[in-house]
């Protein structure tokens, strides 16, 4: 299972890359992992306004909808298009292949989350 | 030509199926009743062939199924019997098939009779006071149920119970149906029995617990033995409670829902009242309720009175229409044959047999897979591939190799609360010697799973088509043909 | 009764002795003994199979059929013709003996049926895609609305007065425990008011529900609904006849967004109501929100062309109580009864079914205002299927018709109490000019 060292992690799965005011969300190698084959990714309207822990947007494999929970509050900025075609590229490489961007309304929020190595020993505890 | 085309790709220009005979009446063209404008401008792309290519296309594809009377069919949950062709006539009668809907009343008193008897008979197998025919499917009747349930509580006034509660181990349409009627659902947690958790579900119930959905046996096939205790804390909360028919083939005769404490139930005709499951549907899912719930059933009910019967409108309380006329009355005929030929102590003999034939199988089975729950089931049991997924075969693999060996897979990976689980329901219509056949096809597969589990695997090896992409299928949905 | 129960008293008792057992009772030691019955359930003695033949024949036999008698009743179920060919599919035991298709290598069958009856469904109603089938037109309508309501993030929808009584009924029912808000826009001269349309809608409408032809017969003008529904977000959800769709214009052509409809005409006898099917088709943009079964194309390990059932995370086994809907089964029987239907007709057949019935429905229609003293109700163009007011009471001509062998047309005072002596008149391809000059006759003479 792969984990970046610099990101932020939830409890949900979920990673956060902080730029500026602006984080950048996607899903995990371990959360990937054990969707499988993703099929579909259903994405948010670009002006949405999200409270930490909302549903924002779902993945989902051929037997499976997970829905993806905001780690933090704000805006949706940006959401990845190139998701529509290939959904697919979260199971290539769930780093690269963000969902949505959020300019965070507090960003304090971040402070709730897990750094890499903690992330590491949940998910351990998990399995 | 592709090797199974479709009826599109065997369409050619000038060919036809059909014979109508010639117009008698003023040949007036389209633009002389219609306006132009309302007109259509292409034609739809329905296939040009002859009778002959109908008959061979649609024969092909049936050969490339599994039915009933291919061989056994042991979905759990789908109580997948044997569907009796005497039924199949008799409901093909004129008599039956030829009426229409809204004729008076006078010239349909035989559809009438047969809804009227039904009401009687479904009633008396559950302990019910009162059925409608009308909901189409079982989920069909969940919905209806709840909202009887629903207008139940409004109508007393009683409009905070927003709540209806399910076990973790139920059906998908037992929460689905709850959101359709506008309920939260909670869930309820399974103790290590498989049993609903009695404290878990008084900690759940309180005053805005409308009602509490439940199967029984339950979808592990397990009696719920604290139902007494279930309804009690249901009831004293003040809500009621709802019975799931979809296994009620193990307690015909034996127990009855209106004795256990519920106030709601439906049925599955197409279960455990033999009536084919056609591919999907045409199902029937009669509602059954107490007397006090009467008031809320759909309208129309057939009522019997100078000896007419007669569809009664007059139910100001009803929860109104659910479907158009009177539910799936061609499969409400079936099942009305089957309870004529079984009586009392077949329906009896039907649970009992079915009963038997799973602990058998199970018995048998216990050796070579996990049986999640070891103890005495009903009409289905659940085992699991958990020791087989140490080898790397999931319940999956082993449900497709089971193909290889002419059997239907049971129901896999549900309920959800057993991993790599395969739900197995035999039914009483088959015999120890397939029974045996089955359990020696599994046994076999355990063996390969240790001696060769490429082998499972790769499986089906025999089946008209391989294994599917279903990830591609839902990526780039191709979900009709196009020239 | 122990005809379909194959095992022996001996199997029984080997069967117990391998569960270390030495009775049945044991086998229900679970169940408490307060709830086990102490009687036998009070139901009639079991029939053989002779016997049961007769006693079903004899409750057949108190019922008038449309086979006895000349029928012109319609009203959302119609006496067509059913080639013989669509029986003799149906009663293959491996498409009505299976179960819906969830093990795909051994249900191509009924996978590949169904994926050509989208197809047909697709192109009858000019939409991108349609699902496997709900269970009949009216609580497919309901769907639709609860779709819509779904899809818009709305609740509140307006129906059309000319929709048909039962399918408003239905929505009513589903609508009021969601808290869907449901108007009715009334008609003017048989059709949708857009006047009153247009002062209703408003920018929380989910859906504007209209039917064409509408329970009055009358061909809806879609295009100027479509637009008006649009302009405030709204979907227009259209109800149809599957036969007319073969010579009037496709909803999907008319700006509709979700297309429901009964397919009973298709190839399913009348059944007293039932089993029927719905049918349902959408936009791509709408696929997602679609309730019910949908097969797609793939490709098997051989990469060989196959369907699999698909877009399930949609449904209540994987979502739910987030799921689209409850429904679980389709009505795949009567679906493919309508797909071999289809096939048999095609291209030039159903447009010629549509078109004699087209014809001996005006005839009928002209003959009965010029020579049966009725007169019209609303001027507008017509399918085959019309309304017109009668001389003497509705039900006292239907009683003196089936008299005469006749079951007459539908009294519609029953659901529109404005329009006393309204009679709905049917007229199927099945109707030959003698049955129609008849009724003509016997109306008539009243």
């Amino acid at each position: 299972m792969k984990v970046i060292n610099g990101l932020k992690y939830s409890k949900d799965h979920e990673w956060v890359k902080v730029e500026g005011n602006r984080a950048i969300i996607g899903i995990t190698d371990y959360a990937q992992d054990s969707l499988g084959d993703i099929v579909f990714v259903d994405l948010p309207e670009v002006g949405r306004t999200v409270k930490a822990g909302d549903a924002v947007a779902v993945v989902e494999s051929v037997k499976a909808a997970s829905d993806v929970y905001s780690p933090v509050s704000g805006t949706v900025v940006e959401v990845n298009t190139n998701l529509e075609a290939s959904p697919e590229l979260i199971n290539q490489d769930p780093y690269e292949n963000w969902i949505l961007v959020l300019e965070m309304s507090d960003p304090g929020e971040l402070d709730s989350l897990m750094d890499a190595e903690g992330y590491e020993r949940f998910c351990e505890e998990e399995a | 030509m592709k090797e199974r085309p479709l009826i599109f790709e065997m369409s050619k220009s000038g060919r036809k199926a059909y014979s109508l005979p010639h117009c008698d009446v003023p040949q007036l063209a389209l633009e002389e009743m219609v306006p132009r404008e309302c007109l259509r401008e292409e034609d739809a792309r329905l296939p040009e062939v002859s009778e002959v290519d109908v008959v061979r296309h649609f024969t092909r594809l049936s050969q490339l199924n599994y039915g009933v009377d291919s061989g056994f069919y042991p979905l759990g949950s789908c109580t997948m019997k044997y569907n009796p062709k005497v039924n199949e006539d008799v409901a093909a009668l004129a008599g039956f098939t030829q009426v229409h809907p809204l004729q008076p009343a006078e010239t349909v008193q035989g559809c009438l009779e047969i809804l009227y008897r039904m009401d009687r008979l479904l009633s008396e197998i559950t302990g019910m006071d009162r059925f409608s025919l009308q909901p189409a499917a079982g989920a069909h009747g969940e919905m209806t149920g709840l909202m009887i349930i629903k207008a139940y509580h409004q109508h007393r006034g009683d409009v905070k119970r927003n709540k209806i509660i399910v076990p973790d181990s139920a059906h998908g349409t037992n929460p689905a149906s709850a959101a359709m009627v506008g309920f939260d659902v909670v869930e309820v947690k399974s103790n290590d029995r498989g049993e609903v958790d009695l404290e878990a579900l008084k900690a759940v119930v309180d005053d805005t617990t409308a009602g509490l959905m439940l199967t029984n046996p339950n979808t592990l096939g397990l009696f719920e033995g604290n139902i007494l205790e279930i309804a009690n804390i249901v009831h004293k909360a003040g809500g009621l409670l709802y019975y799931d028919g979809a296994n009620m083939n193990a307690i015909l005769g034996i127990a009855r829902p209106g004795d256990m404490g519920f106030d709601v139930v439906h049925l599955n005709l197409h279960k455990t009242f033999s009536t084919p499951h056609g591919g999907g549907g045409p199902g029937s899912g009669p509602v059954g309720v107490k007397k006090e719930l009467e008031p809320f059933l759909p309208v129309p009910m057939v009522g019997f009175k100078d000896g007419r019967y007669y569809l009664d409108y007059d139910r100001p309380l009803s929860i109104g229409r659910v479907k158009s006329f009177y539910g799936n009355f061609g499969v409400v005929v079936k099942a009305y044959a089957y309870i004529m030929s079984m009586g009392a102590e077949g329906l009896k003999r039907v649970s009992e047999s079915a009963v038997l034939n799973a602990n058998y199988l199970m018995e048998r089975l216990k050796e070579h897979y996990l049986v999640p729950y070891n103890r005495r089931c009903m009409h289905e049991f659940v085992i699991s591939a958990q020791r087989q997924k140490e080898k790397g075969v999931s319940a999956l693999d082993i449900a497709k190799r089971l193909m290889d060996f002419g059997f239907h897979p049971p129901t896999m990976y549900f309920p959800l609360i057993v991993k790599e689980a395969l739900m197995i329901e035999p039914t009483e219509t088959e015999s120890k010697e397939t029974l045996d056949a089955f359990a020696d096809a599994l046994i076999e597969i355990a063996r390969e799973v240790e001696e060769q589990p490429e082998k499972v695997k790769g499986a089906p090896h025999t089946t008209p088509v391989r294994r599917l992409d279903e990830a591609k299928a839902a990526r780039n949905p191709v979900l009709r043909w196009n020239p | 009764m122990g005809r379909y129960i194959p095992n022996t008293d001996q199997d029984r008792r080997e069967m117990l002795e391998k569960l270390g057992l030495h009775s049945i009772e044991q086998l229900y030691e679970d169940i408490p003994c307060q709830v086990r019955l102490k009687d036998d359930l009070d139901l009639p003695a079991a029939l053989s199979e002779m016997e049961l033949v007769r006693h079903m024949k004899d409750i057949a036999a108190k019922n008038k059929t449309v086979d006895e008698y000349i029928c012109f009743l319609g009203a959302g179920a119609y006496d067509r013709y059913i080639p013989s060919v669509v029986k003799h599919v149906l009663v293959r035991q491996e498409f009505y003996t299976a179960y819906t298709p969830y093990q795909p290598e051994i249900s191509q069958g009924t996978l590949q049926a169904i994926f050509e009856y989208q197809t047909m469904m697709c192109e009858l109603t000019g939409m991108d895609v349609a699902n496997a089938s709900m269970y009949d037109g009216a609580s497919t309508l309901a769907e639709a609305v609860c779709m819509a309501c779904q899809a818009t993030g709305r609740e509140k929808v307006l129906i059309a007065r000319s929709v048909h009584p039962q399918s408003r009924e239905v929505v009513y029912t589903y609508s009021r425990f969601r808290g869907i808000k449901v108007h009715e826009v009334g008609y003017d001269d048989g059709m949708v008011d857009i006047q009153e349309l247009k002062r209703l809608v408003s920018d929380d409408v989910a859906a504007v529900v209209v039917q064409t032809p509408n329970f009055f017969g009358i061909i809806e003008m879609l295009g100027e609904i479509a637009e008006v529904v649009h302009h405030f977000g709204g979907l227009l959800v259209v109800s149809v006849n599957p036969v007319s769709l073969a010579v009037l214009k496709s909803p999907g052509s008319c700006g509709a967004d979700i297309v429901v409809g009964e397919g009973q005409s298709l190839g399913n006898p009348l059944n007293f109501g039932g089993p029927y099917l719905g049918f349902m088709a959408t936009t791509q943009k709408l696929m997602r929100r679609m309730p019910g079964r949908i097969v797609g194309q793939t490709v098997d390990l051989s990469g060989n062309r196959a369907f699999v059932l698909t877009l399930q995370t949609r449904e209540q086994h994987i979502r739910r109580e987030k799921a689209t809907s409850n429904i679980c089964s389709n009505q795949a029987l009567n679906a493919l009864a309508a797909t071999v239907y289809l096939s048999v007709l095609g291209r030039e057949g159903l447009k010629e079914v549509a078109l004699l019935s087209m014809r001996k429905a005006h005839y009928a229609f002209e003959k009965l205002i010029s020579e049966a003293g009725c007169s019209s109700m609303f001027p507008a163009p017509f399918f085959d299927e019309f309304l017109v007011k009668v001389p003497v009471p509705v039900e006292e001509l239907n009683r003196a018709l089936l008299d005469h062998g006749i079951i007459g047309g539908y009294a519609v005072e029953k659901d529109y109490p404005e329009l006393q002596g309204g009679w709905l008149v049917a007229v199927t391809e099945k109707r030959t000019r003698e049955e129609i000059d008849a009724l003509i006759r016997e109306v008539g003479r009243l």
